[in-house]
């Protein structure tokens, strides 16, 4: 078994056990990089030169016998709209092609006290819009499962890289979805965790109220690793909650006994392939017999979720995205004969078309005269929504659905069609809008070996709960066999 | 031409005087060198957030005890979008429809009538960067300093009916935000500017004419002539038969006169929604209740007390306060010693005020002087023990020399003789040799008693009590 085919939890006690060094591991993922990344066309930026070297410093620290924190050794890809000192920062954008922040990330700041070993930044949709990663200006990402499909987005790099063996864990970022479908699609676990509980200073924003860091990995206890990482109050972001947090690994416990689990049936309607609805209830199933009680529960509001997302998330996204105008940073028109055509053409030239629409959508619902027909509204749809999961959770622990109606399409075959694009994210969004937590977790594969995911729900910081019952089916099924053959 | 009615009101934007700006650390400091006191939050790098300094809310919030508004306890922020390279962000957060502070007054004091002027609201907001133009570059540069500069912007009721009415108000402001030290309200720095809406209706109606918002306005006398000029035009159209409409107009201070910016078709929609990367502040009733404690006695007030109680001219009392280190020095000294409140007013007025008129400076900076030995000097002069004449003199070293009062009048040899066995000699010897003179007063001459007085002034060498002097004579000159 290579190096980069193991989990991060089982690396981590290899080095510790000086069975391997962390040049070792890194190497053997740069090779796999070299291997598979023309046909997988995960990363925009691959950091090899400034990976070996930190792999390098942890050998050394392991060496002097100095204290080493789990993740340290552990090749972590970034989603390229987290901010990385020194490291261009594109969000896959032309706007941003040639932007090096000069700061990092709150998130990034906090892997670098653990040693982390940065292995690239990887591809996305355009400012995270869209579900496919087939907006990014750079690459067209592929399905590690199948190079023709897509791998899900927006953090599909995030999701491929971690599937191909590319890297052993990554960040993601959600705003509606975008962690947890391509987990999906991919076959890999996504954490997306409860709205402030990560900071979200140095994630290039596309909808504030919305966007969250999150982990993704091979395994429920590496994600739990790497979310312990990052979670946390921080003084730079004002939304970031107050609040102590466990080790949610070494307190990983596949217990299952008395809870109990609610099935929202507006999940398991129309649009939701059979094989996907017939998976993801094995899961339910799964759980019962190992103690889990199940429950049907129910939560209207679903179906007006997606029109609440779009407003919400295109009207944050149109004033987020204003700052991108050629005066500062980012990229500017070559010619222009007044301060309105600079802005103009540089906007025009700079942002793909899905960006563009949303920037269109987002300036319209926050119009004046339309405001409280569209924002307002919206807004009233996000406490109803919320509403109505906090009263299921008096009735449930966890709720489980699908991550996504259906697995990977293929590529091109949704990118003209917006809203078909859109309605992929419909098991994903409420969990947004509510500011909830929620994993998915690979549940099997349809039958042209696509993986399947299953998503659990919990109430706010309930990340324990979500872990420890994905980690009880990971304990059932006997782990997630991720990484395809690939050649 | 018909007689019309003005009516303004006036939107004040003044930068808080906090240590760092409003939503970084960055210091808030005027003048140092172009972007070097800004950071990738207050230049709008993406993916940076703001997080609210709260001193600037504390602030705000004793402007609005100061000016008698209710404070909101649950308050939010809200972006502002539009483009300029000025705005890094390309939108400046501030407050929309919940302000922190509303529904207050100002009393202001127009040819010697109290006025009271409505305050709609005071809201919190960041300050924008500055565009540099100079013929040494093409284009334009930014100069990001000022970006997140905290600011309040306290609007009007539009109560006020005269650009004499306007300058009052805007001095009321002005000295409000010195006297609860939030803002160093310096003009020539911008520290505090404001907008000017303008509207004319004919006397005695009740319904307001539509207004015109008049931008770039750096002064307080600049507003004066702004409004003026705004006013006849506006009742110029009207005459003519024309109407007035709702736009925007650019106040050119040099030309002295207003040109249309924008009409109300392109009046920018500034698409205004919560400010998501900061949560709503709430304020506890204590605290807020708390910064009540902390408003001194506003200026407004004091002209009116030390008109009342202290008896002096209103004129004067307005030229003290106005400047809040003379105000200072003046009650430090009336409380510092029992002296008359008209004697330290003059002392303040005159000489003291000469010095820091000079200076720009308050005068315990600039001399030696202190409130405690400007009392003892006035009540030495008051008690009879020098003279005014000596006490200038006193005055002059003290300015100079860390010295006693007392001490001062010994060296000098000031100390003026009120004794009365001393004086009825001096005036005894003056007398007898000056019967011409006794002679001449009881003719009718009063003028010789001028004489007789300055002779007994030269023979005690100028030290003698003149009251007491004129008193003598005059009772020598009944029983001789």
């Amino acid at each position: 078994m290579e190096m980069y085919q193991y989990t991060a939890t089982e690396l981590s006690t290899m080095l510790k056990e000086k069975k391997c060094s962390a040049v070792e591991i890194t190497k053997s993922v740069i090779d796999r990089i070299h291997a598979v990344e023309d046909k997988v066309k995960a990363f925009i930026t691959v950091t090899e030169d400034v990976a070996l070297q930190k792999a390098e410093e942890v050998d050394k620290k392991i060496a002097n016998q100095q204290p080493i924190s789990e993740l340290a050794g552990i090749p972590i890809a970034i989603k390229d709209n987290i901010c990385t000192k020194g490291v261009a920062t594109t969000c896959a954008s032309k706007m941003l092609e040639h932007f090096v922040p000069p700061y990092n990330a709150t998130v990034i700041e906090k892997l670098n006290a653990c040693d982390y070993v940065p292995i690239g930044k990887v591809n996305m949709d355009e400012f995270a819009m869209g579900s496919s990663t087939e907006t990014s200006y750079f690459e067209k990402t592929k399905n590690p499962h199948d190079f023709n499909r897509v791998p899900g987005g927006s953090s599909g790099g995030s999701a491929a890289c971690v599937g191909a063996g590319e890297a052993v864990l990554s960040l993601g970022s959600d705003t509606g979805g975008s962690i947890r479908l391509p987990a999906s699609y991919c076959g890999v676990v996504g954490l997306k965790p409860t709205y402030s509980s990560v900071s979200r200073y140095g994630l290039v924003a596309f909808a504030s109220s919305l966007d969250q860091i999150g982990p993704m990995g091979r395994s429920v206890s590496d994600v739990a690793m790497l979310y312990s990482a990052i979670c946390g109050r921080d003084a730079h972001d004002a939304t970031s909650a107050i609040r102590e947090y466990p080790d949610f690994k070494a307190n990983l416990n596949c217990d299952v006994k008395g809870k109990v689990i609610g099935i929202p049936k507006e999940y398991f309607g129309e649009g939701v392939s059979e094989v996907v609805r017939k998976n993801v209830m094995q899961v339910a199933k799964e759980l019962e017999k190992n103690g889990a009680v199940l429950r049907e529960i129910s939560l209207p509001s679903t179906g007006y979720a997606l029109s609440a997302y779009y407003i919400i998330s295109s009207a944050e996204a149109s004033s987020n995205l204003a700052r991108f105008d050629g005066v500062k940073y980012g990229y500017r028109t070559a010619e222009y004969n007044s301060l309105i055509e600079m802005y103009e053409k540089t906007r025009s030239e700079g942002f793909g078309d899905e960006v563009k629409r949303r920037i269109l959508l987002g300036t319209f619902v926050l119009s004046s005269g339309y405001y409280d027909a569209y924002y307002k509204r919206a807004k009233l749809l996000q406490q109803q929504t919320t509403k109505e999961f906090h009263q299921e959770f008096e009735k449930c622990d966890v709720i489980l659905t699908p991550t996504a109606p259906d697995t990977a399409f293929k590529i091109g075959e949704n990118i003209n069609d917006p809203l078909k694009m859109y309605a992929t994210d419909i098991c994903t969004i409420n969990v947004n809008i509510a500011g909830l937590p929620a994993i998915s977790v690979p549940c099997g594969k349809d039958e042209n070996h696509l993986p399947i995911g299953v998503q659990l729900i919990g109430p706010k910081f309930s990340e324990q709960t979500l872990l420890n019952t994905a980690f009880a089916y990971e304990q059932i099924v006997g782990g997630f066999s991720c990484i395809p053959e690939l050649n | 031409m018909m007689d019309y009615e003005i009516v303004v009101g006036l939107e004040v934007h003044a930068e808080l005087n906090t240590n760092s700006k409003i939503y970084c650390s960055c210091n808030n400091e005027f003048g140092l060198e172009v972007n070097s006191q800004c950071c990738p939050i207050c230049m709008g790098m993406p993916g940076t957030l703001p997080t609210l300094n709260e001193q600037v809310v504390e602030s705000a919030i004793r402007m609005g005890h100061a000016l008698n508004c209710s404070i909101n306890r649950i308050c939010k922020q809200d972006r502002k979008n539009y483009f300029y390279p000025d705005l890094p962000k390309a939108y400046q957060i501030s407050q929309f429809d919940i302000p922190l502070c509303e529904n207050g007054y100002v009393d202001i004091l127009v040819d010697g009538i109290e006025k009271r002027i409505g305050v709609t609201r005071i809201h919190i907001e960041e300050d924008a960067g500055k565009l540099l133009h100079s013929d040494t570059f093409d284009g334009s540069l930014v100069d990001f300093n000022r970006c997140g500069v905290p600011l309040i912007e306290i609007v009007s009721e539009p109560d006020i009916r005269s650009s004499t009415e306007a300058k009052a108000y805007l001095e009321a402001i002005k000295s409000i935000l010195q006297y609860i030290d939030i803002s160093d309200c310096k003009m020539q720095e911008g520290s505090i500017r404001c907008d000017v809406n303008v509207s004319v209706m004919k006397r005695g109606s009740n319904e307001f004419g539509t207004r015109v918002e008049m931008k770039n306005i750096n002064s307080f006398s600049g507003a004066v002539h702004a409004i003026d000029y705004e006013a006849n035009r506006q009742m110029e159209v009207l005459e003519n038969g024309g109407v007035i409409t709702q736009e925007t107009r650019r106040w050119d201070d040099t030309a002295g006169k207003n040109v249309l910016l924008r009409s109300k078709e392109d009046a920018h929609d500034y698409r205004y929604f919560p400010e998501p990367d900061l949560l709503t502040i709430v304020l506890e009733e204590d605290y807020v209740n708390g910064l009540k404690q902390s408003i001194p006695e506003l200026p407004n007030k004091k002209i009116m007390r030390f008109v009342k109680e202290l008896g002096l001219l209103q004129a004067d009392a307005t030229s003290i306060v106005e400047n809040i280190d003379k105000c200072r020095i003046f009650e430090d000294t009336l409380k510092a010693g029992n002296c008359s409140a008209k004697a330290v007013s003059n002392w303040v007025l005159g000489d003291i005020s000469k010095i820091m008129n000079e200076t720009n400076q308050p005068i315990e900076h600039t001399t030696k002087l202190t409130a405690t030995k400007l009392a003892e000097l006035i009540q030495t002069i008051e008690s009879g023990k020098i003279s005014n004449a000596a006490g200038k003199k006193v005055f002059e070293v003290i300015l100079k020399e860390d010295k006693q009062v007392a001490d001062i009048i010994k060296e000098l040899g000031l100390e003026q003789i009120s004794d009365q066995n001393a004086l009825e000699q001096v005036v005894n010897t003056v007398m007898e040799s000056n019967t011409k003179s006794i002679e001449d007063y009881k003719n009718g001459k009063t003028n010789a008693l001028g004489f007789l007085t300055g002779q007994c002034m030269k023979a005690t060498k100028g030290q003698g009590n003149p009251a007491k002097l004129k008193e003598l004579i005059l009772n020598y000159i009944q029983t001789h």
